[in-house]
């Protein structure tokens, strides 16, 4: 048995009507990173709060270390930690007395949990801080903190809800640090996230949920490769010369490229250097573009390639 | 960003589970005692509004209301110290709501801690609160006029049994707590309970100067049988009948307790 977390056929209604989740079945190998990915109210959260046992799933069933989580659900918690959006931590304790009472709801000894509380504050940065409450901790470092407190017991499953949601990009670059670190260590963890660019760079492997179920799943680079491309777009001052630039490359470019009025796209899937590559053929013909934009696939892409429609927020916005 | 490497995991201590749920209740009650102690302001203005009502009653109302067999101000605190510890229990639900709000309950939840821990710490800290307000109340008293008429010993044995039947009372605040949307609601919610319990009541007038179907209500209900209690204890007198309303608000508190206690920890398992 290799599995971490299992989940079959999860349901859960709320209410009368709203079903958040509609049989979402994955599982995850040990040591590895699942990304859960998907749009605000896609069925993540309800995933997450099943699978640390703070909500009974309708129909279905999960084991989290082997362990079922309605039915051991007491074991299931001694062996999770849970940090995100969700789960936070008390504002009005400071970041020393936060971890020493989730040590102490660990059922570790009072001794115990401040050592294990002033090594996290340690580990994540967090000293100076360690005797201001955390209503003056900036969104990183709160969030550090609530990461921190999910460690207290170096639980083999991690659950990470949104784990960079609001925060700035120094801080989104040290929350994946913390999990590429905990990651190498044997932690097995699950993230979930709204953005393709995380799930990327963390996840071995991405489950994309929409209206509580699982649309999609596979490898970061398996579902990049279905679900859309990276492009890039060259702007010319007219069509004519877009035109003569996409000569350039026809035939010899991977893919074809694409012409769309003044602007020249060219799917780009073996990184930089092809970016490099296109520039050096533009500079031999002595052309030069007007505009120069890399145009990841974002999840909106890949929505849209995997259900026809843009994601909520987007037909919100437009 | 990692200076160091992350700590050794400690091992977690084998305990019963009686022990485990006296401890984790423990561990929440010094959390929220913290918590009031760090927002001093919250703890100054919910003492100023028993104080109000001190003087209110003492100075403002107190000369119209005619109290048989003892000074209106002995009459009066019986009341407020009751009115007090009751109106304390609102900062139950509150800081309840409040924990579910900002995703605290959540991780509580998350955590292999005993499943009542949560409330017994709100319940007990806020107890302790009530300790405080009801030696600060008393003090205030003494400055009005009021005196102690049996003993000491008695005094104290009103004071613990008001911390006893507010604990009980404040189960039926944690239930609301976590059944409301949030935490203004939840302070909203506690009105319309509180005050026709307190003042449909013996606290501040005596029963006889009302209707005949409110003083029915007035006589019997379970915040006048405490403020009789509470009286007796303090002030004594013939026809005190002592040991019959210490009994009565004793087994209110039992109900309360048997009936609150394990709906709010239902409640719990479920909320969200």
């Amino acid at each position: 048995m290799n599995a971490a977390i299992e989940a079959e056929g999860l349901t859960k209604t709320f209410g009368s009507d709203v079903r958040a989740l509609n049989g979402v079945s994955f599982s995850v190998e040990k040591g590895t990173v699942l990304g859960l990915l998907g749009p605000n109210g896609a069925g993540k959260t309800t995933t997450v709060r099943v699978l640390t046992t703070t909500l009974v799933p309708d129909d279905g069933w999960a084991r989290v270390n082997g362990l079922d989580v309605v039915k051991d659900a007491n074991k299931v918690r001694a062996s999770i930690g849970l940090a995100g959006q969700y789960a936070a931590v008390d504002e009005n304790l400071t970041g020393r007395e936060n971890l020493r009472m989730v040590g102490q709801l660990f059922q570790l000894s009072r001794k115990d949990a401040n050592r294990v509380a002033d090594e996290l504050l340690e580990h994540f940065d967090l000293t100076e801080a360690a005797q201001r409450p955390a209503k003056t901790y900036s969104g990183g470092m709160r969030r550090r903190l609530d990461i921190a407190a999910a460690l207290v017991v170096r639980p083999p499953v991690l659950f990470l809800d949104e784990p960079t949601t609001g925060l700035d990009p120094n801080s989104r670059n040290s929350v994946w640090q913390i999990v590429e670190d905990l990651v190498a260590s044997g932690t097995t963890v699950l993230l979930t996230t709204q953005y393709l660019e995380e799930a990327d760079r963390l996840a071995d492997n991405i489950v994309v949920v929409d209206r509580g179920a699982v649309i999609a799943e596979g490898t970061p680079a398996k579902l990049k490769s279905t679900l859309g491309e990276t492009v890039l777009d060259l702007g010319f001052p007219d069509p004519a010369s877009a035109n003569s630039a996409s000569k350039l490359f026809v035939g010899s470019w991977p893919a074809p490229p694409v012409i769309d009025g003044s602007m020249l796209e060219l799917p780009i899937d073996s990184g930089p250097s092809q970016v490099m590559t296109a520039l050096r053929v533009l500079d031999d013909a002595g052309m030069a573009p007007s505009s120069m934009t890399l145009r990841e696939p974002s999840l909106d892409d890949v929505f849209l390639s995997l259900t026809g429609r843009r994601t909520e927020l987007e037909e919100a916005q437009s | 960003m990692t200076t160091s490497v992350l700590p050794q995991a400690a091992t977690p201590m084998k305990r019963s589970k009686l022990r485990r749920s006296v401890s984790d209740s423990l561990v929440v009650t010094e959390r929220n005692l913290v918590a009031y102690l760090r927002i001093p302001d919250q703890l100054f203005f919910s003492s100023v509004q028993p104080i109000m009502f001190v003087l209110l009653f003492r100075f403002v109302f107190g000369g119209a209301i005619a109290t048989p067999g003892m000074s209106y101000v002995n009459f009066l605190m019986a009341g407020i110290f009751v009115q007090t510890v009751l109106f304390g229990s609102v900062s139950t639900s509150v800081g309840l709501a409040e924990d579910l709000q900002k995703g605290l309950i959540e991780r509580f939840r998350s955590l292999p801690m005993a499943r009542s821990a949560v409330l017994f710490g709100r319940t007990i800290a806020d107890s302790v609160r009530n300790v405080f307000v009801m030696i600060l109340i008393t003090l205030v008293g003494f400055a009005v006029g009021f005196r102690i008429g049996t003993s000491f010993g008695l005094y104290l044995v009103a004071f613990a049994l008001l911390i006893l039947f507010a604990f009980s009372f404040s189960w039926i605040f944690a239930y609301i707590g976590l059944s409301a949307s949030n935490s203004e609601t939840a302070q909203l919610m506690a009105f319309p309970i509180l005050f026709p319990l307190t003042f449909a009541s013996t606290a501040f007038v005596p029963a006889s100067s009302m209707p005949p179907w409110l003083r029915w209500f007035a006589e019997h209900q379970p915040v006048s049988i405490t403020v009789n209690a509470t009286r007796a204890l303090m002030q004594g007198g013939p026809g005190a009948n002592t040991a019959h309303w210490v009994i009565l608000t004793l087994i209110w508190s039992a109900i309360f307790m048997a009936i609150f206690i394990p709906l709010a920890v239902w409640r719990y398992r479920r909320v969200g």
